[in-house]
This record gives structure tokens, C-alpha cells and sequence, in this order.
């Protein structure tokens, strides 16, 4: 075994040109789809964060006396789907407001009344965070007396989950149209490859050789081209990741989502993909050559 | 007295054309080369000497007629029952065949690979059929780095590394001076004492003259035996 991967290698340094064209193709591949892939990987993991973190607001009319904001809060505790209720009044919006805007403060300084309203802050059992239930409990809540206006992100997060099966769907696509394109390259580069040697091939075949004892040096050629490629792509994502991944982080750490790359399962799934396609490439140009 | 020729033919061929196109290379060729037997066919170029001799190993397939080697029907053996066939000889090359980017000692231990033979019994082998031609100190070397004798004796080397039943030699002796010829002539001789099939196609004359088997002319296709002397 070792010996016949020794050969293969020797071979692919014999026929450089044509070999590097194979392992660069695939691994040009696996970096496209594998970064859409991260990509994918990391948006799901912000919109499930964000989804995990619905929140319905109740704003309270102006002028709404303590006994009827009890009151709502009374009637918002009976429905059902309802996780916690929280109260924030406008002195407190202000404050916070006021937090986050450090710079700006003067701005809200020199407000003689207080604009804000006072508010609920409402959070949802899991099982309600479907869109229909959202947009069910938002409106019922509306309906109560004293409020002037529910905000919750449900058109966005809707939208966005639309896309998003969308752009998973696209990604499907893409992936196995990468798959399909890499396979006929590499199988017509291997052709090459196999044209090149077929004054070898006729002549192994003339003392004695069987299509199997041929062909197996050429798919070790092909799983170490699909390794090869794989891992320099794989590489040139994990370069571009940890340059682009930092910076990423620090402007999400406020939202409380780390950037991840690959598990090490997914990772060695990619590199198996990229030995299949260097096989299924050898398949199909031996296949066409040996009838020959 | 015909069935004991016909029991110890190791190749029967029945009238057997070879056309290539419009071009009639054999005519009826019937022929019975008996086990161990150290047949020669001589002829002109283009007589069809190397053609016969593909018919044997299925390079080229018959355009007419039946091929026995070995009880093997040649018309009736599936593909991949080929490389069966072919193990059974041992073929020097008319033009050598040997694989110019693959060593001397490659290109010898090929054959031994292709019947799976055991990696350390490959290298005592090559190098003491290598040691027999007297290459033995151009293991490494790349066939077109050779002269076209040295290319000839790695050629006789690689035929009968495998110990073949049958060896087919097209004109094996071409590219070589009296002296290596003879070297060359030595070992097919040794090959057949040991009970081997040996088939020599060549027009030098020289060589005929001091054979001691059965010689086959043929003549634009067609076979003639020789008259007696
Ligand atoms: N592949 C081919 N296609 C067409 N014609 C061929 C082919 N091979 C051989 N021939 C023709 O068949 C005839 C016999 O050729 P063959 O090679 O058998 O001759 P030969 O007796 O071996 O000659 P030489 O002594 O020169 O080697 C020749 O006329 C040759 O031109
Ligand atoms: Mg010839």
C-alpha cells in the first residue's frame, strides 16, 4: 500500500501540470461551497439567537392611571403563551436611553417632559414563537385596554425566515452544481492524464494486466488529488476565517454570538467530499477510457 | 499419431484470415505448435510474422477462422479473462513496449506485479533476469536513456521474468550484435529445456540456418514450410 501511494504520488509529480489543475479545481470548489456553508452556518445560529429572543413590546397610552396599568397587567398574565411581563416605565426607558446614548445626552437634557411612554416588556414560551402565534398573541394583546401599540420584529423575522429557507435552498442548489462541475473537470483533466499514458496503459494491458490492477493507481491519484484539494481549501476558508472571524466577533459580541468555524465532523464530511469527487472523476474518465 | 498431436498442441490455429481493411496480412493459416516445441516462422518484412503472433495474444482479433492457445478458445474468451491469456506468455516485442517513464527495474517487475506475485520475490527475480541480459547495473535507468540493445535485452528480461508457459520473441535478436544474441539465444534455450513454448519470429537468415526446431516460412501471408534439405 504504501509503495503504490509512493507510485501514485510519483505520478502525480510526473504529470505536475495537469494534477495541480485537478487539486486546485477541487479545491476552489470546496472553498466556494464551504464558505457559503460557514456563512449559513453562522447567520442560523444569529437568526436562532434572535428568534430565541422575541420579544413583544406593549406600549401604554399617555395618561394611563397605575390601576388600569394593573389592571392590563392583570389581563396579560391570563393569556396563555406568555413567559414573563415586564414593567418599564418611561422614567426608565429615559435612563437607558440616556445610556446608550452617552454622547448625546444634552440632546435629552433639555426635554422638559419625558416623550416615552410606558411599556411592557413581554417574552414568549418557546413553543409561541411561530410566527402565528406571535402574530395571534400580539394581537389579542392589543385589543386591551390602555394599549396604544404592540412592536414586535414578527414581519422581519417572518421575511427573513423566508429567505433564509430560500437561501438554503440556493445553497443546496449551488452546493451540488459545484459538485457536478468539479466532477467533469477533474474526469476531463484525468482524461488528460490517462491520454498522456496510454502507450503505458496498452502496454500493462499487453503483459497482463487486468482493468483493475490499472485503473487502482489512478483513484489512488484521485483520492489524493480530493485530499489534497479539500485540505487546501479548507485551509484558505480557515485563513480567511480567522482574519474576517475576529473582527466579525467583536462587533457581535454585543448580541451574545460567537463565530464559529467548522466541527471537526463537518470538517473531515468536506474532506470526504472532496475525495469523492476526485474519485467520481477517475470513475467516469476511466470508465470512458478503458472500453477503448 | 494425430491425437497425440492434437493432445500436446499448446496452440491450434484453423484457417485463419487477418485482414487490416483491404490489406490481407494471413491467409488460411493452419498451424499446431506442440508443448515445447521451439518453433521458428521466418519470412520477409511484411509477411505477416508479427501479425501472426498478435492473433496469439489478442492484439488484434481474427478476421476468420478459430485460435486455441492452451484449451482457451480465443474467439469465445470474455474481456476480462484477457489479462488470463496474456499471463501465459511471455512477449517480446517486435518495437520492445517498454514504458519509458517507468525504470528498468520497473518495467521488468511489472509483469511480476500483474501476477501478484510477492514484493520480495519480485526484486530476487528482476534482478537475476536482469543479471542474466547484463543490465543488471541499469536497474534505475530510464528506457530511453538505453541503446536500442540494451532497450532489446530488458525487453527478453521482462518476457520471461514471469515464467511463462509460452514465449513469443518477434524478432529478438534485431537490434543486437552475434555476441548478446547469442546471450539472448541461451536463454530462450534454457527457458524451453525447462519446458517452455518458444516462438521466434525473424527474417535473419543467420539465425535459421543454426536453428534446431521446426521453421515456418511465410510468404505474403501465407504459410509454406521450408523444403527439406
Ligand atoms: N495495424 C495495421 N494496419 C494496417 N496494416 C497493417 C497493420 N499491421 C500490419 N499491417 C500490414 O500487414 C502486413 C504484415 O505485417 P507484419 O507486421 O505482420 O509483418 P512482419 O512479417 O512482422 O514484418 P517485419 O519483418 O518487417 O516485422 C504488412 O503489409 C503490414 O503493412
Ligand atoms: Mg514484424
Amino acid at each position: 500500500m504504501i509503495f503504490y501511494t509512493q507510485r501514485a504520488i510519483k505520478d502525480i509529480l510526473e504529470n505536475r501540470f495537469l494534477n495541480v489543475v485537478t487539486t486546485i479545481t477541487i479545491a476552489l470548489s470546496v472553498l466556494i461551497v464551504s464558505a457559503f456553508g460557514l456563512f449559513f452556518l453562522n447567520a442560523q445560529d444569529m437568526f436562532n439567537a434572535w428568534k430565541k429572543g422575541v420579544r413583544i413590546m406593549v406600549y401604554l397610552a399617555p395618561g394611563t392611571s397605575e390601576a388600569q396599568r394593573l389592571d392590563t397587567r392583570f389581563r396579560l398574565q391570563t393569556i396563555a403563551g406568555i413567559q414573563s411581563i415586564r414593567f418599564i416605565s418611561k422614567d426608565d426607558a429615559l435612563k437607558l436611553m440616556k445610556e446608550r446614548m452617552q454622547r448625546q445626552t444634552s440632546l435629552l437634557d433639555n426635554l422638559r417632559e419625558n416623550p416615552l411612554p410606558d411599556a411592557f416588556e413581554v417574552t414568549l414560551v418557546t413553543e409561541s414563537n411561530s410566527p402565528e402565534k406571535i402574530e395571534f398573541l400580539a394581537q389579542r394583546i392589543e385589543g386591551l385596554p390602555s394599549v396604544s401599540e404592540v412592536e414586535y420584529g414578527q414581519q422581519w423575522i417572518d421575511r427573513f425566515a423566508n429567505f433564509f429557507n430560500l437561501f438554503k435552498l440556493a445553497g443546496y442548489g449551488m452546493g451540488a452544481m459545484f459538485f457536478m462541475a468539479t466532477v467533469f473537470i477533474a474526469a476531463n483533466t484525468i482524461r488528460l492524464v490517462l491520454y498522456s499514458r496510454r502507450e503505458e496503459i496498452h502496454i500493462m494491458r499487453l503483459v497482463g494486466a487486468t482493468d483493475n490492477f490499472i485503473k487502482f493507481p489512478f483513484f489512488l491519484e484521485g483520492l489524493i488529488q480530493g485530499l489534497s484539494g479539500g485540505l487546501i481549501g479548507l485551509g484558505m476558508l480557515y485563513a480567511a476565517f480567522s482574519a474576517i472571524g475576529s473582527q466579525f466577533e467583536q462587533t457581535l459580541s454585543a448580541e451574545m454570538v460567537a463565530v464559529r468555524f467548522f466541527s471537526v465532523g463537518v470538517c473531515a464530511a468536506i474532506l470526504g467530499g472532496g475525495m469523492v469527487t476526485g474519485l467520481l472523476g477517475c470513475f467516469f474518465s476511466l470508465k470512458q477510457f478503458m472500453k477503448e | 499419431m494425430t491425437s497425440m498431436a492434437e493432445k500436446s498442441a499448446v496452440i491450434r490455429m484453423f484457417h485463419v484470415h487477418k485482414r487490416y481493411g483491404a490489406k490481407q496480412a494471413l491467409v488460411d493459416a493452419t498451424l499446431d505448435i506442440a508443448k515445447n516445441e521451439f518453433l521458428f516462422i521466418s519470412g520477409p518484412s511484411g509477411a505477416g510474422k508479427s501479425t501472426l503472433l498478435k492473433l496469439l495474444y489478442l492484439a488484434e482479433p481474427v478476421s476468420e477462422g478459430q485460435i486455441l492457445v492452451d484449451g482457451m478458445n480465443l474467439s469465445r474468451i470474455p474481456r476480462r479473462r484477457i489479462p488470463l491469456l496474456r499471463r501465459k506468455f511471455g512477449i517480446i516485442f517486435q518495437d520492445y513496449k517498454l514504458i519509458p517513464s517507468r525504470t528498468v527495474y520497473e518495467n521488468v517487475a511489472l509483469v511480476l506485479e500483474v501476477r501478484g506475485k510477492k514484493r520480495s520475490l519480485i526484486e530476487k527475480k528482476v534482478k537475476s533476469v536482469l543479471r542474466v541480459v547484463g543490465m543488471e547495473d541499469r536497474l534505475t535507468a530510464y528506457p530511453p536513456s538505453l541503446s536500442g540493445g540494451e532497450q532489446q535485452r530488458v525487453a527478453v528480461a521482462r518476457a520471461v521474468a514471469g515464467d511463462p508457459k509460452i514465449i513469443l520473441a518477434d524478432e529478438p535478436t534485431g537490434s543486437l550484435d552475434d555476441e548478446s544474441a547469442a546471450v539472448i539465444f541461451e536463454l530462450l534455450n534454457m527457458f524451453y529445456n525447462r519446458g517452455a513454448t518458444v516462438v521466434v519470429a525473424t527474417h535473419d537468415k543467420t539465425l535459421i540456418e543454426n536453428a534446431t526446431g521446426r521453421v515456418l516460412q511465410i510468404r505474403q501471408g501465407r504459410l509454406e514450410t521450408p523444403p527439406d534439405i
